[in-house]
């Protein structure tokens, strides 16, 4: 991790002074992460450079993280190389003088705005080096930069997320360090990097003069103090390790879906839950399971269903019910509400005993996250084991993704999702297992149906034929 | 002196009143374990053992454990005046609740002995009372006790019958573990003489007859002994000579038989009772008529004195006419015997209106092989370690015999249709539709009804009533349809595993519920999934300048052991596969219940390739495996078989460039700036020196990481460039193969090779002698070679494969990797004398321990699915695997 200043105001080895550093000398200090150099490449009249390079120890940085210690990409990662979060606390502790301003030998210099170029070799961007002009662009630097290639001997593999940035402009010192302070780590925005409650008071302080103005200044501020849990290893991470393949792919069961309704954020979502609940009241229904509950959103509207007796929230991942377990603050509820809801985890690739016996299911947003090759084994779990007097589920239309803009041809709307079903597709599947198992299915729409393409989402209502 | 006999397992439930010597009298007969008192639960629950008050509260515990003893199997004697008749009837609902036998023993002693007692006791204070009203309750109890349900009642009267008893515990009638076979156990007969005189024949019986030519008895020259799964009568031509064969046979030692639902209704018909006719009841009665009534007086009490169900060969085997779940082997009571004469119903009702069967089989997880009948079904299918033998034979089916312990089915075909059933069998088959059996039951039998048999239950309680009794047809639909249903319980929670090779194996519950997650959302088919390699072990890390792992120790380590022989295997960079492949597509579905030919999945069980991809690859191993003539060789029509899948880059793509690749990246941005800079600094005098060379070197170590993991990386195309190195023969039908050499394992990899060196690549490999000096010099100079020419390692293994040391299972091999391989795991530095030297002291102690569990595991996986397990005792296996997987490891290990 590594930056140059540059500037070519002369006598340019003022520069020394501003920053406190004597150009003749190297200076290291030790950190916590590692070592922090200073050194002059060049200091003439015309022209003086400051090197920033820091020296991460790899070894000690996970040694005594007992925490954190088990997962592979703590020890092979971009962090000695990459210009983030780790060298931006550098730069803060070793220019800490010269980032307030302050210069005893040549007040009237720091106060002044001078020519500087800064050189970030590899600075790591998550969104591209068109996020860089928009960050720096507004605050007069000349922005250019230049993506890094991934790997040239696999071309195809195309761009690395790190961009070799070059900086020029008229500033004052203290603003330059200020302004890189803040935005190499909302630049990195990775997942090493979690901020201290005191971190807001140094955003105001770092920010002063020039973040108030900026015209990025939400999402500047959004990813700087964004709460990132510290990286622990969970042990489905440590399964996804195991496959070599990465932990968000398998640990996913509260991953986001593609932003599909960006007009109205969750409007699909509420409707959907609407629907559920009227054919779940027009079905009678006072024992309910709602199969895959995720973090428990119908499970909350459950709730508030008094009709509604018993309600069992049901998912195969834990984190899933843990935070259901927090959405629902179930640790407070009263003993009277407490009773009337649990959470278990099960899998409806399995048989489950203790799911039989319920008024109804509601297998919401469930189906099309079951490899097709299972779903015979769910069919088995739903409509065999746990053979509830009502069965609903609902799953995308597949035929009214053509109208999110958002997605992109061919994709799908959650990265989980192993298929999305046309309506002809939902309706053979079914009939086949209503057939099967002995009950009568009808088919609503959900959310405002499209005349071409049908409802955004579909939903099947089972009813077992002896009631 | 009097024997006072007792059943096994029963409910002993001592009455008498205060000072009758109760307590005496069962501390002479029973364990002090096996007696629960009133009084000392008493003072468990209020530390009081004369507080009344608390009577309630310590009865409830009293019941709670002695129905854990209950549930268990054991003896249980309730110590209690039990003068009442509430609590004796609670108890007796116990019994019953845990299907076994209630008994009363009564102490009728004088007052006069039970007040002096009392009176000599300092902490009994009651009064002369309270003993008298006792003794009234007690004379009111001795007249209804034989009615309230207990099955014998021995009633002591006089300090000298007390003093003469002694106790004879009896085995229950269908206590038969001491006979241990070996068995020939047959389907329901009904009526088909000349088809069970076929099958005795073909079963190597030596069928006598009478003077009138008629079968009277058969016998096994071997003295083989055949078990009747009941339904002998009704509906066939000749119920009477198959009943005068089948008691022949009983009477002289030749045969056992289990009541079938429709010898009891037959009993109840020769009694004069009111019972429908149909499914041919009429046939039998009009057959019967022409007999005899000695005859018929015979075949009545032999039918009414027909047990329920018996426990064979230690109680390895249970045979009941429509099968038993296993909470309920060896025992008695109402609902056991209707369980056992007609299964049982879900208590739903499909689209006929008709009862839904309990699909008791799908569920079973019990070790005793239970053998029934009841239903038919047009051929034979183990569920579970359960098998029907109703193979419909009156319906034009076939009569089928199962010879136990070889678990081999003999059959014979009907020698017509004797009896049209209302819809024909169906053929069966996974693929065919799933559907709970319909039962038309337009009468229900009575499962209640008085037997005779002294340990069987008398149905007092209506134990069954809430059975419909379904009486199978041949209209019936199977009850099997899906034997691979997995049960939550198979996994989930605390469990522990026993392993032949490892003993017992704990997964935790959060070990657990990882594995289901990644199970459940991400594996493959449960049925194709035999196995999921362990983890291996790196060996002992080296002291070598430069170097963390060197072969030295594994010899080292190995010699230590006592292994001499060990064979180094080139370790292939790629990705951990299993390829499991069927012969044929009928094949897969005949041993798997799937279609397809088979898997190729990964270390956490997901698949590598997409179905119709899978598909052709197995098509190409299939035909591989043909060619290299190894499907006769094994005699089997699938093939386990470990291996690597290369590219590493097919499977890790994603991650090599998430994660490697961007390190590479980073680093070659930026080092070589940082070398100039430095380098003009240095030109200017700056001292950066020693900052110069280290970033220099570190410039160095990351393009050789680079270098490091594109050796891993080619592009493929669908299957192009895939390329599979086997190195081990896992399973085939009927055989593990962990005892042959691994030589024999590459011999047979070579084959494969042989046969398409274009998808199958070979696995170069050297024998060492661990305590030959040239020979281990010869292993590391072979390691060197590997590993500069850039190899990811070495695999050292003991050369005869499963090895035993003196402390158990010895590692089954230890990974030696490559200098250059292992920056991909330790990152681009690790090599600094300052990295390295930290390195060192990684701790192999816990990763160790996980590959011998998971080996064994493994092991015991594919055991049982080569001896054909049920598929949840091999998923029990697979599933802790995965479990275990989740264990926080160093993951560079």
């Amino acid at each position: 991790m590594f930056l140059t200043l540059t500037t070519d105001q002369p006598p340019a080895t003022d520069l020394g002074f501003l920053l406190h550093k004597h150009p003749q000398r190297a200076q290291s200090f030790t950190l916590a992460s590692g070592t922090a150099h200073v050194f002059y490449p060049r200091a003439d009249a015309d022209e003086c450079t400051a090197a920033l390079l820091l020296e991460v120890d790899p070894v000690g940085l996970v040694r005594g993280r007992r925490d954190s210690a088990f997962a592979l990409g703590q020890y092979v990662n971009d962090r000695p190389y990459a210009a983030g979060s780790l060298l931006a606390v550098a730069l803060g502790a070793v220019f800490r003088t010269a980032l307030k301003g302050r210069c005893d030998a040549r007040p009237d210099l720091a106060a002044r705005p001078i020519p500087l170029r800064v050189r970030i070799p590899a600075l790591p961007c998550h969104g591209g080096p068109d996020l860089v002009a928009r960050l720096f662009g507004p605050l007069g630097w000349r922005v250019a930069a230049t993506p890094v290639p991934l790997d040239p001997v696999f071309p195809e593999w195309g761009a690395a997320p790190y961009l070799d940035v070059r900086l020029s402009g008229r500033a004052l010192l203290s603003d330059a360090l200020k302004q890189l302070y803040v935005l190499l780590p909302v630049l990195d925005n990775a997942k090493h990097y979690w901020v201290a409650e005191d971190e807001v008071a140094k955003l105001l302080r770092a920010g002063e003069g020039w973040l108030a103005g900026h015209p990025e200044r939400e999402l500047i501020t959004a990813r700087y103090l964004v709460h990132r849990r510290p990286y622990v290893a969970s042990a489905l991470a440590r399964l996804a390790e195991a496959d070599e393949v990465a932990a968000d792919e398998l640990d996913n069961s509260l991953a986001d879906a593609v932003a599909t309704d960006q007009a109205q954020p969750g409007a699909l979502a509420l409707a959907r839950r609407q629907r559920v609940l009227a054919v779940l009241r027009e079905a009678g229904a006072r024992r309910v399971l709602d199969l895959g509950c995720g973090s428990g959103a119908l499970l909350a509207d459950l709730l508030a269903e008094p009709a509604v007796t018993e309600i069992v929230g049901v998912d195969v991942a834990a984190r899933a019910l843990a935070a259901a377990e927090r959405r629902l603050r179930l640790d407070r509820m009263s003993e009277r509400q407490r009773a009337r809801i649990s959470l278990r985890q099960s899998a409806l690739t399995y048989l489950d005993p203790a799911l039989a016996g319920y008024d109804a299911a509601v297998l919401m947003e469930v189906v099309e996250h079951v490899d097709p090759g299972r779903l015979p084994a769910l069919e088995r779990a739903v409509f065999h084991g746990a053979r509830p007097g009502t069965v609903v589920v609902t799953t995308p239309n597949a035929e009214y993704n053509v109208r999110f803009p958002a997605l992109g041809p061919n994709r799908l709307r959650h990265p989980d999702h192993r298929f999305e079903w046309t309506r002809e597709q939902f309706r053979a599947w079914a009939g086949a297992v209503a057939e099967r198992r002995g009950y009568r299915v009808r088919h609503l729409p959900v959310g405002q149906p499209d005349p071409e393409v049908g409802a955004p989402t579909q939903l099947a209502v089972f009813t077992r034929k002896d009631g | 002196m009097a024997e006072l006999s007792i059943p096994d397992m029963s409910l002993v439930v001592l009455v008498g009143v205060s000072g009758s010597g109760k307590s005496t009298f069962a501390g002479r007969h029973f364990a002090p374990t096996q007696v629960l008192s009133s009084d000392f639960f008493r003072g468990l629950v209020a530390d009081d053992v004369n507080d009344q008050s608390a009577s309630a509260e310590a009865f409830d515990a009293l019941h709670h454990v002695a129905g854990k003893r209950l549930a268990a199997g054991r003896i249980t004697v309730v110590d209690a005046t039990n003068v009442q008749r509430e609590p004796r009837a609670a108890l007796v609902r116990l019994a019953r609740q845990h299907h076994v036998l209630p008994v009363a023993i009564v102490l009728d002693l004088p007052e006069s002995v039970c007040l002096a007692r009392t009176a000599a006791r300092p902490d009994r204070d009651f009064g002369a009372h309270v003993i008298r009203r006792q003794r009234a309750d007690l004379r009111r109890a001795l007249k209804s006790l034989s009615k309230e349900g207990f099955r014998r009642v021995h009633v002591l009267r006089g300090q000298d019958e007390v003093d003469a008893a002694s106790i004879v515990v009896e085995p229950l009638l269908n206590d038969r573990r001491a006979q241990t076979g070996p068995f020939d156990v047959i389907g329901d007969v009904h009526g088909c003489l000349a088809e069970l005189v076929d099958l005795l024949a073909a079963l190597g019986y030596v069928v006598e007859r009478d003077e009138r030519g008629r079968a009277v008895d058969a016998h096994h020259p071997l003295g083989r002994t055949v078990v009747f799964v009941g339904d002998l009568v009704d509906r066939g031509p000749d119920t009477p000579g198959v009943l005068r064969l089948a008691m022949g046979m009983v009477e002289r030692g030749h045969a056992l038989v289990v009541c079938g639902n429709h010898e009891q209704k037959l009993v109840k018909a020769l009694r004069g009772r009111d019972v429908s006719t149909g499914h041919g009841l009429a046939e039998s009665l009009g057959q019967l008529a022409g007999e005899p009534p000695e005859f018929r007086a015979r075949v009545e009490e032999f039918c009414d004195q027909l047990v329920s169900h018996y426990v064979l060969d230690g109680g390895r085997l249970v045979v009941a006419h429509a099968g038993l779940p296993e909470r309920y082997h060896g025992r008695a009571s109402g609902r056991v015997r209707a369980f056992a004469l007609f299964g049982d119903t879900t208590g739903e009702t499909d689209e006929y209106g008709l009862p839904v069967r309990y699909p008791w089989a799908t569920e079973y997880r019990g070790s005793a092989t239970v053998l029934y009948g009841h239903t038919p079904t047009p051929e034979v299918e183990w569920v579970n370690n359960t098998l029907c033998l109703d193979t419909g034979c009156v319906f034009g089916g076939k009569l089928t015999a199962l010879r136990y312990p070889e678990r081999e089915v003999v059959s014979v075909p009907a020698r017509r249709t004797w009896y049209e059933p209302v819809r024909p069998l169906l053929p069966t088959g996974p693929a065919a539709a799933p559907a709970p059996a319909a039962h038309p039951a337009p009468n229900s039998p009575d499962p209640t009804a008085a037997e005779t048999d002294g340990a069987e239950p008398d149905g007092a309680e209506p134990d069954g009533a809430e059975t419909d009794g379904g009486e199978p047809d041949g209209a019936d639909r199977t009850p099997r349809g899906e034997p691979d249903l997995l049960m939550l319980a198979d996994v989930a929670g605390r469990r522990t595993v026993l392993t032949e090779h490892h003993g017992r194996i704990t997964v935790r519950a959060d070990q657990a519920a990882a594995a289901l997650e990644v199970m459940s959302r991400f594996a493959i088919d449960p049925r194709w999934l035999l196995y999921l390699p362990p983890t291996m072990a790196p060996t002992a890390t080296s002291a070598l300048a430069g170097l963390l792992e060197h072969p030295a120790e594994a010899f080292g380590d190995y010699q230590a052991a006592g292994v001499r022989r060990v064979v180094c295997q080139e370790k292939h960079m790629g990705s951990r596969a299993v390829v499991l492949v069927c012969r044929d597509s009928s094949a897969a579905l005949a041993r798997f219940g799937v279609e397809g030919h088979g898997a190729v999945h990964t270390r956490t069980g997901r698949a590598f390739f997409e179905p119709e991809l899978t598909e052709r690859l197995l098509t190409r191993v299939g035909e591989a495996v043909t060619s290299a003539g190894l499907w006769d060789e094994l005699g089997t029509s699938w093939l386990l078989v470990d291996a690597e899948l290369m590219p590493w880059s097919a499977k890790a793509g994603q991650l090599i460039r998430d994660q490697y690749a961007r390190v590479g990246a980073a680093a070659a941005a930026v080092l070589p700036v940082a070398e100039r800079e430095l380098a003009a600094a240095l030109a200017r005098g700056v001292p950066v020196a020693d900052l110069l060379d280290r970033v220099t070197r570190r410039a160095a170590d990351a393009e050789a990481f680079r270098a490091a993991y594109r050796r891993y990386c080619w592009p493929t195309r669908g299957l192009d460039g895939v390329r599979i190195a086997p190195f081990q023969v896992l399973a085939s039908q009927g055989s593990t193969h962990h005892h042959r050499p691994h030589t024999w394992h590459l011999a047979v990899a070579e084959r494969l090779v042989a046969a398409d060196p274009e998808l199958f690549a070979p696995t170069r490999s050297l024998a060492v002698d661990t305590a030959d000096a040239d020979s281990v010099a010869a292993g590391v100079r072979w390691w060197e070679e590997l590993t500069s020419a850039g190899g990811e390692g070495v695999v050292v293994k003991p050369e005869a494969n499963l090895t035993r040391g003196g402390r158990g299972l010895v590692q089954p091999g230890v990974k030696v990797r490559g200098r250059e391989y292992l920056r991909i795991v330790y990152g681009p530095d690790y090599t600094a004398p300052e990295h390295l030297s930290r390195l060192r002291q990684r701790s192999l102690g816990g990763k160790r321990s996980l590959a011998l569990r998971e080996y064994a595991l493994g092991l015991e996986g594919l055991a049982r699915a080569a001896r054909g397990e049920p598929l949840w005792r091999v998923h029990e296996c697979v599933f802790a695997v995965l479990a275990l997987e989740s264990e926080p490891v160093d993951p560079r290990l």
